[in-house]
């Protein structure tokens, strides 16, 4: 099967610092891929140069086989779509018509028709008339997650779609992601919560400095070690009856201890 | 669609209302020797006159209320308006430059002048809009262009020959649609039908960019073409309305936010009926120039600025506590 996305190799730089490094990874259609890791590992930037929103200093990035700079603007977007961590709309427009302009390129009442249901997917069908800035932070993240979701592409690419969600919506957005999966789709996501990470991921690839320093399944990737090493927590991940979950605290420094 | 009709009747309105009134009263049976006989006094005064005139305002406010809508969709700003990214400055300085030369007695230079002065300042913002993308670095080359237009048309007065020519650029930059004829509209009306159009093209793009650059640039859509449509549309509307009736503050800025609202603030859907609401603005305020008993008619530019400066302030008022993203 060809992978959705390959990345090879992969550099960048900002401004002369090294941000990524010889990063390499692969997602195949119907898996969802967590990129995990701490804050300024890289993880935005390595989805931005994914989808050709930053610049490569090395390395090769394909989308659907395809290299991403052979690519035009439709070509592109037919093979990826993306939702950034930025949550700013510059207009109060109704949460339908945000949504809507997932599928700009449909038949208006088609284009309508998707918006009302990914936004009923995503609990929010009551607000579809609602202009996007009269409503919360959360509700305004699920609009712009819907807009995602409206897209036909292949590939879904979402930077931190759970930030500032509440848990139960947390949970919801990850589900319908989890489902384009299923469907078909590759998912790509960042997520801070390893909890979640380790529910809805098929695969988790950790960041640290810009490097991937681990990758695989959930439950083999996230170690105590890893923890340790990469996140500063000391626990681990632990099997319960609703699934896994995250147990830890943070690791003791050397400025707290005696 | 319901929107522009209401407001196309309400333009019908009011360029009917700027017709039937105006410095001179006329009688009803004058009204009716004027369209029996169009060659009648009365019959110039409507038709050779008045109608030109309030014709002229209307198309010179369409253009500005389109152009203004389009800036505010590409910049994301409300504030944003024609003169924003300077075009208006270059237009002015352009046609002040002819003025103070002495050669604005040559049909058509000035026009020419001012339309090719925006086109200039136009292509300078578009390359810039290419390499940034962010508004907020436009924002900043327009105020600092603007400046440098104002700056640069300060000098024409300083080192102009004569006070005449300098009350000939200042009455110029005050703007005006008095004595224009249909010739001077013919003229106009090219560079505003495809002005129009580029910006009409350029509306699925604005409408993408709510959600801003890189969700637009991912967006499938030709953004960079779009972009480069938006400023060109915009800048041949600012310019040929420069053209024909000098620069006129406000309009551009007043007439997107009267129709947003009804607009769903989709800035696709905004831009027809700002450009109607451009219209009726400046044929309203053409007529409040005119029937205004003044010793000196007043100049268009001075109604809309008085206007529009307060409502500039009650916008910004209304925009400010509306800013929550």
């Amino acid at each position: 099967m060809t992978a959705a996305l390959e990345i090879d190799g992969l550099g960048v730089q900002l401004g002369g610092r090294i941000v990524l490094t010889d990063v390499t990874l692969a997602v195949e259609p119907g898996e969802v891929v967590g990129v995990l890791g701490p804050n300024g590992a890289g993880k935005t930037t390595l989805l931005r140069a994914a989808i050709g929103l930053q610049a490569r200093s090395a390395g090769v990035v394909r989308l659907g086989s395809r290299p991403l700079e052979t690519l035009n603007e439709r070509e592109r977007a037919g093979l990826a779509a993306y939702l950034p961590q930025e949550r700013r709309v510059a207009w109060n427009m109704p949460a339908w018509r945000i949504a809507a302009l997932g599928a700009y390129d449909r038949a208006p009442v088609l284009a309508h028709a998707l918006a009302l249901e990914q936004l009923d997917a995503l609990e929010i069908g009551d607000l579809a008339e609602r202009g996007v800035l009269d409503m919360s932070g959360g509700e305004r993240a699920r609009v712009l997650l819907a807009r995602l979701l409206v897209t036909r592409a292949p590939l879904l690419v979402a930077d931190e779609p759970a930030a500032g969600l509440d848990p139960e919506t947390q949970f919801l957005a990850l589900m319908r992601l989890r489902e384009r999966a299923t469907a078909g789709a590759a998912v790509v996501v960042t997520l801070h919560d390893l909890t979640l990470a380790a529910r809805f991921c098929d695969r988790v690839a950790v960041m640290d400095s810009g490097r991937i320093v681990a990758a695989g399944a959930p439950l083999g990737v996230l170690t105590p070690d890893l923890l340790a090493g990469v996140f500063a927590l000391d626990g681990a991940l632990v099997e319960t009856e609703v699934g896994l979950v995250l147990a830890a605290q943070r690791v003791a420094t050397k400025w707290a201890a005696p | 669609m319901r929107l522009i009709l209401l407001l196309l009747g309400l333009l019908a309105l009011a360029l009917l209302v700027s017709i039937a009134f105006g410095e001179t009263s006329l009688s009803a049976a004058q009204y009716a020797g004027a369209f029996a006989h169009p060659g009648s006094p009365a019959g110039e005064i409507l038709f050779r006159i008045r109608a030109p005139r309030a014709v002229c305002a209307a198309l010179v406010g369409a253009a500005l209320g389109l152009s203004g809508a389009v800036m505010q969709g590409l910049l994301r700003n409300p504030l944003a308006e024609p003169g924003v990214l300077g075009v208006s400055g270059g237009a002015g300085f352009a046609a002040a430059v002819v003025i103070a030369l002495g050669v604005a007695g040559v049909p058509g230079v000035v026009e020419v002048a001012a339309l090719g002065g925006a086109l200039v300042a136009g292509a300078i913002v578009a390359g810039l809009a290419a390499r940034f993308r962010e508004p907020e670095t436009l924002i900043l080359f327009g105020v600092a262009f603007a400046a440098l237009g104002g700056a640069l048309t300060a000098l024409v007065f300083n080192l102009s020959p004569s006070p005449v020519t300098t009350a000939e650029v200042l009455s110029w930059l005050q703007g005006s649609v008095a004595n224009r004829d249909w010739p001077d509209i013919g003229l106009a009306l090219l560079p505003m039908g495809v002005g129009a159009a580029l910006c009409a093209y350029s509306g699925v793009g604005l409408r993408m960019l709510t959600l801003g650059e890189e969700s637009a640039a991912l967006s499938g859509l030709p953004m960079a073409r779009l972009r480069v449509a938006a400023i060109a549309g915009a800048a041949l509307l600012t310019g040929a309305s420069v053209a024909l009736a000098g620069v006129i503050g406000f309009v551009g800025l007043a007439a997107p936010h009267l129709v947003r609202g009804s607009a769903s603030d989709d800035p696709a859907a905004t831009l027809a009926p700002s450009a109607i609401a451009g219209a009726i603005l400046l044929a309203l305020a053409d007529l409040l120039a005119r029937v205004i008993p003044t010793a000196e008619e007043l100049r268009l530019g001075v109604v809309t600025a008085l206007f529009g400066a307060p409502l500039f302030a009650l916008i910004a008022w209304r925009a400010a506590r509306s800013w929550r993203a």
